[in-house]
C-alpha cells in the first residue's frame, strides 16, 4: 500500500463521512458547513486525478459562491425549534421517493459509465494531464461545443428569468437596502 | 493519478520559505497598523502614534500585547465553536493566499540546483487565488452569524453579497489578462513582464490592460472590507459590524487579517499588473551582481511595490467618503462589470486581429 492508496483512502472517508454529516446535523448551519467540507474533499479527489482546474472551479463556484449564497438563505431563517413547520409525512414519503429514484439514476449513470471506460482509457491513458486546463478547454470547445453552448443558452435563460422575478413593480418605490 | 516525488532538502527548503514568507507577512501587517496611524495622522494634521519608542515605532507591539491580555468573551446564546472558527478561517485565508507568489527570481546554486522563490507554481495560479478569495467571506459570516446580534448579522450579509458582486468584476477584469498572458500560472505571468521595455512597448501589463487594473483595484477594495467600501463595519449604521462581539485576540484576528489581506493584494496587484520583481535595467543588474544578491534586489522591487499600493490604499482610506449601499451596489453591477465585459471583449477582438 503506498502513500497514494493511503491518501486516497482517507479521502474517501472524509467525503463520506462530510456527506453522511450532512444529512445527519440537526443544525441546517452544520449542515452547510458539512456540504462545504463535502466540496474540499471532492476538490482533493480532482486534484489527485491531476485535474486541477477541475479541482479548483468547484471550490470557487461551489464553495465559494453558490453554498455563501445557501448560507446567506439559512441565516436569515428563524432557527427556533418552535417555529420550526410540522414535516408533513406527505412530503417525507415524496421525499424519500425522489430520492431513490435520483439514487436509482446515478448508479445506472455511474454504471454506463465504468462499462464504457476501457476503450477511454486507452484513448486518454497515455498522459496524465487530460485534466488540465489546456487540454479541457481544447476538448469543450472541440468534441463538446455544441453541449457547452447548450449549456451557457441554459444558463442564460435562467439568468433572465432571474432578473424577471427580481424586478420590483413600478408603483412600489423603496430604497434598496440589505 | 500523479507522482508524490518529495525529496527532504525541497521540504527543508519550502518549510523555510514558508516560515520567512508567513513571519514577512505578518511583520508588515503589523507595521501596516503603525503606518495607516501614521498616515491618518499626517493627512488630518496630527502627529499620530508617538509615545512608545521612537516614532511609535513599538506601537504595534503595545497593541499586540493589550489585545493577548484582554479578558475573552464569549456572547451567551452564541454557537460557541462558530463563533471560534470565524476569525480563526479569516486569519487562514488570509495567510493562504501566498502561497502562489512569486517573491523574486529563482536562484540558481553553484552545484547546477535551482532553489524558487515561490511556495508552489502551480498551473492555475490566479484562480487559486479566486478560490482563497472567494472563501475569505466565510470567515466574517460565520463570525457574524455565530455572534447572536442583529447589527453583527447585518454586517456579514452585506459583507457576503458585496463579496459575490465584486469577484465577479474582478474576476472578468482579469480574463482579459489572461488571455494576453495566455496562462494562468503567476510564474509564467510574471516571466512575461520581464524587464521594462521590450519590442517598443512597455512589457508591464499596467500598460497593456489599464482598464482592467482599474476594475481589479476597486474590486479589491470591496474585497477588502476597505474604505470606501467598508459598509460592513460601517460605525455610524451597525456599531462594529461582524466584529461588535469580539473581544481580545479574536478582534485582533479580525483586524490583522485585514492588514495581511491589504499586504498580499498589493503583492498580488504588482505581481499581475506592475511586474512583479521586474525593474527596469535588471539584465544589466543580473550581469553585474552575484545571483543570491539578485533575487534579494528582486525581492526587495516587489515588497516596495507592494508598499508603494498599502500607502495607496491608506490614502484613499483618509480621503473618499464611504458609499451608500445601493450606490456600492449600483457601481457593482451597473458599471464595473459592464466595463469588464467591455474589456474582454476589445482584448479578444485586438489579440484575434493582430496576434493570428
Amino acid at each position: 500500500m503506498d502513500i497514494q492508496h493511503i491518501i486516497f483512502w482517507t479521502l474517501c472517508m472524509l467525503t463520506l463521512g462530510c456527506a453522511v454529516g450532512v444529512i445527519m446535523s440537526r443544525n441546517p448551519i452544520n449542515s452547510v458547513l458539512f456540504l462545504i467540507l463535502t466540496f474540499f474533499t471532492v476538490s482533493a479527489h480532482y486534484v489527485m486525478m491531476n485535474a486541477q482546474f477541475l479541482a479548483i472551479v468547484n471550490i470557487i463556484v461551489y464553495a465559494g459562491a453558490i453554498m455563501v449564497l445557501f448560507l446567506f438563505v439559512i441565516m436569515l431563517m428563524n432557527l427556533n425549534g418552535d417555529t420550526e413547520p410540522q414535516k408533513n409525512t406527505l412530503v417525507q414519503f415524496a421525499a424519500v421517493i425522489s430520492g431513490g429514484a435520483l439514487l436509482l439514476i446515478l448508479i445506472a449513470a455511474f454504471k454506463s459509465t465504468i462499462s464504457g471506460i476501457d476503450g477511454k482509457l486507452i484513448e486518454y491513458g497515455q498522459s496524465t494531464d487530460i485534466g488540465l486546463i489546456k487540454n479541457l478547454g481544447k476538448v469543450l470547445f472541440t468534441d463538446y461545443v455544441f453541449p457547452f453552448e447548450i449549456a451557457s443558452v441554459l444558463f442564460l435563460s435562467a439568468m433572465v428569468g432571474a432578473v424577471v422575478l427580481g424586478k420590483k413593480d413600478k408603483e412600489i418605490t423603496t430604497v434598496e437596502e440589505m | 493519478m500523479f507522482l508524490l516525488v518529495l525529496s527532504l532538502s525541497l521540504i527543508i527548503e519550502k518549510v523555510i520559505l514558508i516560515s520567512i514568507i508567513l513571519g514577512g507577512s505578518l511583520g508588515v501587517a503589523m507595521y501596516s497598523t503603525w503606518a495607516e496611524r501614521k498616515v491618518a495622522a499626517v493627512m488630518q494634521d496630527r502627529r499620530g502614534p508617538n509615545r512608545a519608542g521612537p516614532f511609535g515605532l513599538f506601537q504595534p507591539l503595545a497593541d499586540g500585547l493589550k489585545l493577548f491580555m484582554k479578558e475573552e468573551i464569549i456572547p451567551n446564546f452564541s454557537n460557541k465553536f462558530l463563533f471560534i472558527l470565524g476569525p480563526s478561517l479569516a486569519m487562514l485565508m488570509a495567510c493562504m493566499t501566498s502561497a502562489v507568489i512569486p517573491w523574486g527570481p529563482d536562484i540558481t546554486k553553484t552545484d547546477g540546483g535551482v532553489i524558487s522563490l515561490q511556495v508552489a507554481d502551480i498551473s492555475i495560479g490566479v484562480l487559486y487565488i479566486f478560490g482563497v478569495v472567494s472563501l475569505g467571506v466565510y470567515g466574517i459570516m460565520l463570525g457574524a452569524w455565530a455572534s447572536n446580534n442583529k447589527f453583527s448579522l447585518l454586517s456579514g450579509l452585506r459583507a457576503a453579497s458585496q463579496a459575490i458582486s465584486y469577484e465577479l468584476a474582478m474576476g472578468i477584469s482579469l480574463i482579459a489578462l489572461v488571455m494576453m498572458t495566455g496562462s494562468l500560472s503567476m510564474r509564467e505571468i510574471v516571466a512575461q513582464q520581464h524587464g521594462f521595455w521590450h519590442d517598443g512597448y512597455f512589457t508591464w501589463n499596467f500598460f497593456k490592460q489599464p482598464l482592467a487594473f482599474i476594475i481589479f483595484i476597486v474590486c479589491s477594495f470591496a474585497e477588502l472590507n476597505r474604505a470606501p467600501f467598508d459598509l460592513a463595519e460601517c460605525e455610524s449604521e451597525l456599531i462594529g459590524g461582524y466584529h461588535t462581539e469580539f473581544s481580545s485576540m479574536k478582534l485582533g484576528f479580525y483586524l490583522f487579517a485585514e492588514y495581511i489581506n491589504m499586504f498580499i493584494t498589493s503583492v498580488i496587484l504588482s505581481t499581475l499588473f506592475f511586474g512583479g520583481y521586474n525593474y527596469p535595467g535588471m539584465d544589466w543588474v543580473a550581469l553585474h551582481v552575484g545571483p543570491v544578491l539578485f533575487s534579494i534586489i528582486g525581492v526587495l522591487v516587489l515588497l516596495g511595490k507592494a508598499i508603494g499600493f498599502i500607502l495607496f490604499f491608506m490614502f484613499i482610506r483618509w480621503t473618499i467618503p464611504r458609499f451608500r449601499y445601493d450606490q456600492l451596489m449600483n457601481l457593482g453591477w451597473k458599471s464595473l462589470i459592464p466595463l469588464a465585459l467591455i474589456n474582454m471583449l476589445i482584448t479578444g477582438a485586438v489579440i484575434l486581429y493582430f496576434l493570428k
